[in-house]
């Protein structure tokens, strides 16, 4: 796609994160090296060999009209309040855009958990008349994307990938196919999860996929790193404006960065370990830079998955280091951010625009000793320091439990 | 009576719907004035229930269609 009403650009961007409650102070903190994890200090912790979380800085249904937001589920009310922001951000409310052109596409990983888990603690100890009319619209997989739809008025279509920790991800490359095909003239993506509740914590944790580094939270998401020893589960939600470039600049929109490419594979190897040499990681980078006409010398710069398990990250170094090679810098923003699950890839891809736009690398927090791995060494990961640079691509890959791939690639505007 | 029947359904009109007390007056429909949809209707209902100690069956909650119709209908059926 190289005709130029094929080009696709980001004009709007939001989030509430474990770093802060909106995207400027949620850049803030990264590139001031600032955690987001905690140690969980409820009751019903103490027996759980995992205890740690990247909790919001904000609770979003403060930022919500209260009845609005007793009728959403918190995964819902993220993705809300990181909608709100982007959109207002955009400006393209006020451009006269048709709502039948405006469409959604908003991922989760696990959907409304809190609310299909209180409301059965309601029908264990009420009874089933005292299960709120609410609980359907509140707990299903799409209620993220219905909301943000009903928020902004669209129209157009509303879409929810869900691809476990790459939904966020695929909803940005459904949203590009959405505008190359002309189903729509504006795309609002994202992802959306909220989901830090006793029964996701013991199942990831029997997974034995997260971090036990329970007396030094701050310490404890380390990707590429060592020591590392399984991710922190974070909440959050992020999201992107995506339009054509030439409506963008017809309607004179701040353009933050372009959407050149993505690819999206699969690894058909097993149901939730990643293939040992990111064979299928590796295709779906090799195919977004196809998408996007660039080569792997033009790619600057990795916002990388590495969520701190032992075998993702080294899966995902061999990825790309066979793909890409060893020039690009890589960084792991989920050491400071924890990790969002189906939030995960709309916020790495915000980053790697930022990174584009305001020309420099975050950090990987907690890289003390590189992992002895051969393609871990080879590449060359930012660490201590933010790094100044030339970037005009960057890549942002994610991967979901599924064997789900998706990687984009960004370019300056 | 009727009076403190009235100031509890706006109490819960206005914690689950939103709907500011004043406005919570017998001759207002739910659905037309006070913009409550169905499913706030039944949660509306539930808390009608802990509330006021009455048990309101589905189809007789199809017949209230005003806050003076639930007042009567609380009235009525209070123990």
């Amino acid at each position: 796609m190289s005709t130029s009403n094929g080009d696709v650009v980001v004009t709007g961007l939001g989030a509430t994160t474990p770093l802060g409650g909106d995207v400027a102070s949620t850049w803030d903190a990264l590139l001031a090296g600032r955690s987001g994890v905690s140690r969980i200090t409820d009751d019903w912790i103490k027996d759980f060999p995992a205890q740690l979380v990247a909790r919001l800085t904000d609770d979003p249904a403060e930022k919500l009209d209260r009845v609005r937001a007793r009728r959403l589920d918190r995964s819902q009310q993220v993705a809300v309040v990181a909608a709100e922001e982007a959109w207002r951000e955009s400006g393209v409310a006020d451009s006269g855009v048709a709502p039948e052109r405006i469409a959604v596409v908003f991922g989760t990983g696990i959907g409304g958990a809190l609310t299909l888990l209180g409301q059965d603690d309601v029908l264990e100890e009420k009874g089933p008349k005292r299960v709120s009319p609410f609980t359907i619209p509140m707990l299903m997989p799409n209620g993220p994307a219905a909301a943000v739809g009903l928020a902004i008025g669209a129209k157009g279509g509303v879409h929810a990938p869900v691809s476990a920790c790459a939904s966020g991800a695929e909803a940005i490359r459904w949203g590009l196919d959405l505008l190359r095909f002309d189903r729509a003239d504006v795309v609002l993506v994202g992802g959306a999860e909220a989901c830090v509740h006793p029964l996701p914590m013991a199942g990831f944790a029997s997974m034995r996929a997260m971090s036990t580094r329970n007396d030094e939270p701050e310490r404890a998401s380390r990707p590429f790193d060592k020591a590392r020893d399984g991710f922190v589960l974070g909440e959050g939600a992020a999201a992107l404006v995506l339009e054509r470039a030439d409506a963008a600049k017809a309607r004179g929109a701040r353009v933050h960065a372009r959407l050149a490419g993505a690819g999206g594979t699969a690894d058909g190897y097993d149901l939730v370990a990643p293939h040992p040499e990111g064979e299928g990681a590796g295709r779906a980078i090799a195919a977004a830079l196809r998408d996007a006409g660039l080569t792997p010398a033009d790619i600057g710069h990795v916002n990388a998955h590495a969520t701190s398990t032992p075998v993702g990250d080294t899966a995902e170094a061999a990825a790309i280091r066979n793909t890409i090679g060893e020039h690009a810098l890589v960084t792991a923003t989920k050491s400071q951010t924890g990790h969002l699950l189906g939030a995960a890839g709309a916020l790495e891809s915000i980053f790697t625009v930022l990174a584009l736009r305001e020309q420099i690398v975050p950090a990987t927090a907690n890289l003390d000793d590189p992992d002895d791995d051969a393609a871990v060494q080879a590449l060359d990961i930012v660490r201590r320091e933010p790094r100044r640079t030339s970037l005009t691509a960057a890549v942002n890959d994610s991967f979901g439990f599924g064997g789900h791939n998706i990687a984009l690639v960004f370019t300056t505007a | 009576m009727s009076q403190d029947i009235q100031t509890g359904l706006a109490e819960i009109l206005e914690e689950v719907a939103g709907v500011a007390p004043a406005d919570a007056t017998p001759e207002k429909s739910f659905t037309e004035d006070l913009d409550v949809d169905s499913l706030s209707m039944v949660e509306i209902a539930t808390a009608v229930e802990d509330k006021f100690g009455v048990a309101i069956p589905d189809d007789e909650l199809g017949n209230i269609k005003t806050v003076g119709d639930a007042i009567s209908y609380i009235q009525k059926n209070q123990g």
